[in-house]
């Protein structure tokens, strides 16, 4: 597995400081393509931290209990599940390999002792429910301990079966399989507030689902022009309102931000609110618009806020305010100046991720996979 | 759950190496050494990396260097090469080669200070057979997708692809190897599809059999996307493609745990 780092820009003040706090995989230039992470994703409480990588698996991390005797050490992840979520397949009408790189997780909110996760890779999300399990039932009538069933005549008494302390299992296992309803690649899925719905966004559709229901899903954005020489723009992340489950936003690949209802119609090809900085002229390049391209959009917990991402900054936005962002900050100011090297080597077209801290104070987190 | 292993290392995309090293292809080259190199050569005029000027020069650059132009060029056909291309690199890619094009165009009537070694006139045509190769590679793309699209997508409205039939004579010509054969309508494959459609049972979740009187019109589809012309299909290829696909079907449809 191959690391992937983290770097901060906290809002307003300097007052944070950033290191690594642990390194899992392997540090060196030698990993195979199948391990290298293609996405992460911590879990609403912090304590379990899924990741994805290229080979379709999912390795889910536990932060261990903060030690007594030493309080001010950051509790430590180590591996708690693995699992094989997505195989290749191939499909046969196109000729066409799907891959098993996961693109996406996202974890649903708690709401027992078992935890689920969607994980999608570009055609096909999972429900995937994680369970642990440390106890184990002994005495059973009908077989005995070796598991071979004993014959029910010789039975002469009953005795109710003890469940006696095992060492702790953790069982993955897949609940739900949401396929066939993109036709371009899934590069974005969002659960909702209302914890019965989400969301699934390629480059020119976002899909509404609901949990239970493998079989249908509904269209809510469609951006695909009825010629396909006219594409010029294409959806690059989505994410549903933290707290208004009929709020819903996107981005796009040309640097704007759609956010949409999806009370006023059943497809939401017509935005609430569009949010796009004009372009600064002493700065155009023909490079502008790809780094204007947003790799990543999050509401801040609160809702009033949302963060993107694109290739050179982060942007917070005022939800209420589609004119200009509120704060935008330059991650790597330096590498303006080389944008035609990076156009020709293609690291212009790389995407970042961003997210916000608990306290809705900035952090952002640089992936690139092959560090 | 037990840990597959680890497959066999696939051809790493470009140039990224090793640790920090993501910028070594471009960063490393030293303007001396680009004339030597050959196709790949990146001839960087000064007015790009301006050291007195840390962002992109003040003014947006009048004309674009001939090698931008083709290294853009490049990338549009290695994208389009794909089997599947990468739709938001190739939008990308094709909005910058169009800005690219634009600012070149008009410098052909001014002093060629510096002026790009092909004419515009080329340029142009570059770029329409990119477009054309674009559109080609789009109306394919399109062509098989909306197949699937009419078998798996919730209630989607088909009018938005144009009528069936609609006349050849405003499509360019590489079109012409996405024609319908077979049972032909003699209408162009991308929008006549749909309207073919409409009469098959497109519920992929009922175990019903596709309708027969839809076999003679999937013969195109079914061809694959990766031929650049679609070969005629017997009776006999039809049915072999139609217990393919059902065979498929019935691989593909979820069971266990997952209901």
């Amino acid at each position: 597995m191959a690391g992937a780092g983290g770097g901060g820009c906290p809002a307003g003040g300097n007052d944070l400081q950033w290191c690594f706090s642990q390194v899992k995989g392997a540090v060196d230039e030698d990993v195979a393509e199948a391990d290298v992470i293609s996405t992460v994703e911590f879990s609403h409480s912090g304590d379990l931290l899924a990741t994805g990588d290229k080979g379709g698996r999912v390795v889910i991390f536990q932060r261990e209990q903060e030690n007594k005797s030493r309080p001010h050490s950051r509790g430590e992840y180590n591996v708690y599940s693995t699992f094989q979520s997505h195989e290749p397949e191939f499909d046969y009408l196109k000729s066409l390999e799907i891959e098993e790189k996961i693109n996406k997780i996202r974890w649903l909110p708690q709401q027992g002792a078992a935890r689920f996760l969607l994980s999608t890779n570009d055609k096909t999300i999972k429900l995937w429910k994680i369970s642990e399990r440390d106890k184990r039932a002994e005495g059973y009538n009908l077989k005995d301990e070796d598991g071979r069933l004993r014959d029910p005549l010789r039975i002469t008494a009953l005795r109710v079966p003890i469940l006696k302390p095992m060492d702790l299992m953790v069982e993955a296992s897949p609940r739900r399989v949401f396929a066939n309803a993109h036709t371009y690649h899934i590069n974005s899925i969002s659960v909702n507030s209302d914890h019965e719905t989400y969301l699934s966004a390629d480059d020119l559709r976002i899909n509404l689902w609901h949990l239970e229901i493998t079989d249908r899903s509904f269209n809510i954005v469609d951006i695909k022009p009825a010629n396909m020489e006219e594409l010029t723009e294409v959806i690059t992340a989505a994410e549903f309102h933290p707290h208004q489950c009929n709020v819903l936003v996107y981005s796009s690949s040309k640097g704007t931000i759609r956010l949409c209802d999806m009370r006023s119609s059943a497809l939401c090809d017509r935005h609430s609110k569009f949010f796009e900085e004009p372009e600064d002229p002493s700065s155009r390049s023909f490079f502008s618009e790809i780094i204007s391209s947003v790799s990543d959009v999050k509401f801040s917990h609160s809702g009033r806020y949302m963060m993107t991402r694109d290739y050179l900054s982060v942007k917070v936005w005022d939800l209420n305010m589609e004119s200009r962002p509120v704060e935008t900050h330059q991650v790597h100011e330096y590498l303006r100046s080389k944008l035609c090297s990076l156009y020709e080597n293609d690291c212009i077209f790389d995407k970042f991720e961003c997210c916000w801290n608990g306290s809705d104070r900035m952090v952002e987190r640089v992936q690139y996979f092959k560090l | 759950m037990s840990r597959v292993a680890s497959r066999k290392d696939r051809v790493p995309r470009g140039s990224v190496k090793g640790p920090g090293m993501m910028l070594s292809k471009g960063l490393k080259r030293k303007r001396e050494e680009e004339e030597e190199e050959g196709k790949e050569a990146l001839a960087v005029d000064t007015w790009w990396l301006d050291p007195g000027h840390p962002a992109v020069a003040q003014a947006p650059p009048a004309v674009a260097s001939s090698s931008l132009f083709d290294l853009s060029v490049l990338k549009l056909h290695h994208s389009l090469r794909q089997s599947e291309p990468d739709l938001r690199h190739l939008v990308l890619v094709v909005n910058t080669l169009r800005r690219i094009q634009a600012s070149m165009a008009p410098t052909a009537a001014l002093p060629p200070v510096p002026s790009p070694p092909t004419a515009p006139g080329i340029a142009d045509n570059l770029l329409a057979s990119s477009d054309a190769a674009l559109s080609a590679s789009m109306a394919s793309l399109l062509e098989d997708l909306s197949h699937i699209e009419g078998l798996s997508q919730a209630p989607q409205p088909l009018v938005d692809e144009g009528p069936p039939g609609r006349p050849t004579g405003g499509a360019p010509p590489s079109l012409g190897a996405l024609d319908l054969l077979g049972p032909a309508t003699g209408c162009l494959l991308d929008d006549g599809l749909e309207g073919l459609f409409e009469d098959i049972d497109t519920s992929m979740y009922d175990s019903e059999l596709w309708a027969p009187a839809s076999e003679g019109h999937k013969s195109s589809p079914e061809d694959g996307p990766g031929k650049e012309e679609a070969p005629e299909l017997d009776e006999a290829e039809l049915d072999y493609l139609m217990d393919v696909l059902v065979g498929t079907q019935a691989l593909e449809r979820p069971s266990g745990p997952g209901r």
